[in-house]
C-alpha cells in the first residue's frame, strides 16, 4: 500500500516536471527560465527523497541536501550575473 | 502500529507532490513574472516541506538528518527568490497589464538619486 502510494508520488513529480520544462522552453525571458529552474531543481531533490524512501538507504539523503547547496549558489550566481554581469 | 504511521506517511508524500504539480502548472499559466515567481516558489517549498514531513513518518530514524535538509531548505528558498525577483526588476523586465501598485519605483528612483549626488 505504502509502496503504490510512493510510486503514485514520483509519477505526479515526473509529470510535474514535463510542465515546468514547458515553462523553460517557451519562456519570453531569462529569468523566467531560472525561476523554471529553480522549480525543477527543487522537484528533483523530492524524486532523491523518493528514491531514497524506495531503496530504504539514508546515504541518499546526503546527496539530497548538497543538491540543494548547489542549486542554491547556482541560482545566486546566475542572477547576479544577470543583474551587474561578472 | 507502525502501519498506522507508514499510511499516514504515505499520504504525506501524495500531498507533497500534488503541490509540486500546482506549483508547476502555475509556473505555465500565469501571465506576469511576478506571478510565476510567486507561486513557483511558494507552492514548491510547501511540496519539500510535506515531503520531508512524509519521509520521517515512514523512517523516523531518519528525522535529525531530515530535520537539517528542511531548515536549510526553507531559509534558502525565499532568498533565492528574493534574489531572482530584484535581478528581474533591475533588469527591466516589463510588469503585467493588470499592475495597479507598483511602489518599488517611486523608492529606486530615489535610490538612485542619493547614489548620484554621493558620487
Amino acid at each position: 500500500m505504502v509502496s503504490i502510494m510512493i510510486y503514485i508520488s514520483v509519477a505526479i513529480s515526473l509529470i510535474s516536471v514535463l510542465v515546468a520544462l514547458v515553462r523553460f522552453v517557451k519562456g519570453p525571458e531569462k529569468v523566467d527560465r531560472i525561476v523554471a529552474i529553480d522549480v525543477i531543481s527543487i522537484i528533483g531533490l523530492t524524486l532523491i527523497l523518493l528514491m531514497s524512501t524506495i531503496m530504504k538507504r539514508i546515504i541518499y539523503i546526503d546527496v539530497a541536501i548538497v543538491y540543494a547547496i548547489l542549486g542554491f549558489i547556482g541560482i545566486i550566481v546566475v542572477s547576479r550575473f544577470l543583474k551587474r554581469g561578472l | 502500529m507502525e502501519n498506522i504511521f507508514e499510511l499516514i506517511g504515505g499520504v504525506f508524500l501524495m500531498l507533497g507532490s500534488i503541490s509540486l504539480l500546482i506549483s508547476a502548472v502555475g509556473l505555465y499559466r500565469m501571465p506576469d513574472f511576478y506571478n510565476r515567481i510567486q507561486v513557483g516558489t511558494k507552492a514548491s517549498t510547501f511540496g519539500v516541506f510535506l515531503t520531508i514531513i512524509g519521509v520521517a513518518f515512514i523512517f523516523p530514524g531518519w528525522s535529525p538528518k531530515l530535520l537539517a535538509m528542511l531548515m536549510f531548505i526553507l531559509f534558502t528558498n525565499p532568498i533565492s527568490s528574493h534574489i531572482i525577483a530584484r535581478a528581474a526588476y533591475y533588469t527591466k523586465v516589463p510588469l503585467s497589464d493588470r499592475t495597479k501598485v507598483d511602489k518599488l519605483q517611486e523608492v529606486s528612483k530615489v535610490h538612485l538619486k542619493k547614489v548620484k549626488n554621493k558620487g
